[in-house]
């Protein structure tokens, strides 16, 4: 069992980062510790600027260093940098096209017995619909590690969500890696399925137990929501015969509501969108939240096999 | 009239040019605000066509973004981009020049637009300033009305507790906005006691139309050390159009032919004195 949480593997990707490139800054909202920072903020002073419970002032301060060419990592819950800071994201750092990459720490429930106020269930609809801005939900630590390397050689919007607790291993060190581009779990013809951030461990072993029924089933893990590799989706989808997206967001305008309009475009088939429900959601860990709304390995398996029988596979 | 405040006039006479073709803009606020911007343009910052790509620029932010009209003409006269395109095209379709700063534009640092943004960019590169260890100075200015964002009082607070002193805001104080005065919208009479409670260093400026008053201010906004200093300055909406003076209506008011005649008449009038 990993015990290396994602965060954790940005502050050590920016802490290596730092030491050779005096304009990376890290912006926190009294938030230090929650995102795994302290660390960068005691080594680096200089590169780190406390903004205070203050998270419209965290985004556009960090939007107005970047135009003084700093490459800002801003931190801060997902619940509040994505809802009270939503507008100074929109203007001042995508239609701005700020160097400021946004992390939304404890992303969906990872606060899942703090409530609705600490659940951020909207954050891919909200930032997918921004133009110029990016949306990342990395899976597991080494595609974290990449994705982090990747965000600090370029220089535009971008919102990276990560969970707060750690996520199983689904990659090693030597993963292949092209940002922007899905990685390719599984291959399959009868079912493919489509998952980011934490589900993709999940839906990982989902897969493995329908391949133990003897499905044939793929697996993309769609990091990159936006822009969504396309290309590997279909290509992927064109051999299957449902797909079943996975995502920690509300059923509307997250990750399934976006493959959905792809595979309707270009290939339409079966899309079976398993997603947190329209409602307050039930108190809990994350890992009973995620098992009481069959977001599970055994919930996903389950969904998949019942929507293989709706088409008589 | 010393030169710097018939430049104003002139460029009054621009704005009113530019407001009549399109009819857009926000003509009582531009006219409010561009004494400000002259000063600041042609005085004050150290920043032109010419120094536009080096990172010891003075920085600009229109925070009250929707009196772009005004800021393009100061812009236009600086050198940025030929005034005349952005009077025959402000607004219209396909142009650079829309109604709020933006990037397209030569000489805008950041797009701005939504009250409440511009003073926490200032923070931002006031901070960034400070880290490379750079003398440029930021300026922002806000309108009044604006004030009532809550995102204000966030910027304000990061300024004093970064001792920004090479932060300097200016409040564009011409106590009006689009549904009226801003003591009945929401009262900010006391704008000066809440920047100083922040810990700001408070320039209170008698006519902040008066270009004389604005450059002896920002020459003592320059001289404090420790913290950010804001300037309150007293200005009339709609200043040197007399029946647009200290009226709501022209917040964003459309002139006939006959009011911009009378218009240009009255400003042609100062600048040919």
């Amino acid at each position: 069992m990993n015990k290396i949480t994602n965060r954790q593997v940005i502050c050590d990707t920016l802490l290596e980062a730092a030491g050779t490139d005096e304009d990376i800054v890290v912006v926190c909202s009294d938030s230090r510790g929650s995102a795994s920072l302290s660390a960068f903020a005691e080594k680096y002073p200089a590169q780190f600027v406390e903004m205070g419970i203050a998270e419209q002032n965290l985004v556009t301060v960090s939007a107005g260093l970047a135009s003084c060419g700093k490459k800002v990592f801003a931190a801060s819950p997902a619940c509040f940098l994505s809802t009270r800071s939503y507008e100074q994201a929109k203007v001042d750092v995508a239609y701005s096209k700020a160097n400021v990459t946004l992390i939304g720490i404890s992303g969906g429930v990872s606060y899942g017995a703090l409530g609705m106020t600490h659940h951020s269930c909207q954050d891919i609809a909200a930032f997918a619909a921004l133009p110029d801005m990016r949306v990342y939900l990395p899976s597991d630590r080494f595609q974290t590690a990449r994705l982090m390397e990747a965000l600090l050689q370029d220089s535009l919007p971008a919102y990276v969500r990560v969970s707060r607790s750690a996520t199983e291993d689904v990659y090693g060190e030597d993963m292949d890696f092209t940002l922007n581009r899905a990685n390719v779990l599984m291959e399959g013809e009868d079912i493919l399925l489509v998952a980011c951030g934490e589900m993709v461990p999940a839906a990982f072993q989902a897969g493995k137990i329908l391949q133990e029924k003897g499905c044939s089933v793929g697996l993309l893990d769609m990091y990159c929501v936006k822009p969504m590799d396309e290309e590997t989706l279909l290509a992927a989808a064109r051999k299957a015969k449902v797909v079943v997206t996975v995502e920690e967001h509300s059923p509307y305008g997250g990750l399934g509501s976006m493959v959905a309009q792809a595979i309707s475009a270009h290939c339409p088939r079966k899309v079976v969108n398993l997603a947190l429900p329209d409602g307050h959601l039930v108190g809990g860990t994350n890992t009973e939240i995620f098992a009481h709304y069959g977001l599970d390995a055994e919930g996903i398996a389950r969904a998949c096999q019942e929507a293989m029988e709706e088409c008589n596979i | 009239m010393d030169e710097l405040t018939k430049k104003a006039y002139r460029l009054r006479r621009d704005i009113i040019e530019e407001v009549y073709r399109s009819s857009a803009g926000h003509v009582g606020g531009d006219l409010s605000v561009i004494d400000i911007l002259t000063v600041l343009y042609f005085r004050v910052m150290h920043v032109s066509p010419e120094n536009w790509d080096s990172p010891d620029r003075d920085r600009f932010f229109l925070s009250k973004g929707h009196c772009a009209d005004a800021l393009y003409m100061v812009l236009g006269e600086k050198g940025f981009f030929d005034k005349q395109e952005a009077i025959e095209t402000f607004s219209a379709y396909g142009s650079r020049f829309i109604g709020h700063p933006n990037t397209e534009v030569p000489g805008i640092e950041m797009n701005s637009g939504s009250l409440g943004h511009g003073l926490a960019l200032g923070v931002g590169a006031a901070l960034a300033a400070k880290m490379d260890g750079r003398d440029y100075r930021t300026y922002v200015v806000l309108g009044d009305g604006e004030m009532a964002e809550g995102s204000n009082y966030e910027a304000m607070m990061a300024a004093s507790h970064y001792n920004l002193d090479n932060l300097c805001a200016t409040v564009d104080w011409n106590r009006l906005q689009i549904s009226g005065a801003t003591r009945d919208v929401m009262c900010s009479d006391d704008l000066g006691e809440k920047f100083a409670s922040f810990g700001w260093n408070v320039i209170p400026v008698e006519d902040g139309n008066d270009c004389g008053q604005l450059l002896e201010a920002y020459e003592q906004a320059a001289a404090v050390k420790g913290r950010p200093s804001v300037l309150i300055a007293h200005t009339i909406k709609g200043k040197g159009v007399s029946f647009m003076e200290d009226n709501k209506s022209w917040h964003h008011g459309v002139m006939t032919k006959e009011q911009y005649e009378a218009a240009v008449r009255e400003l042609e009038e100062v600048c040919n004195e």
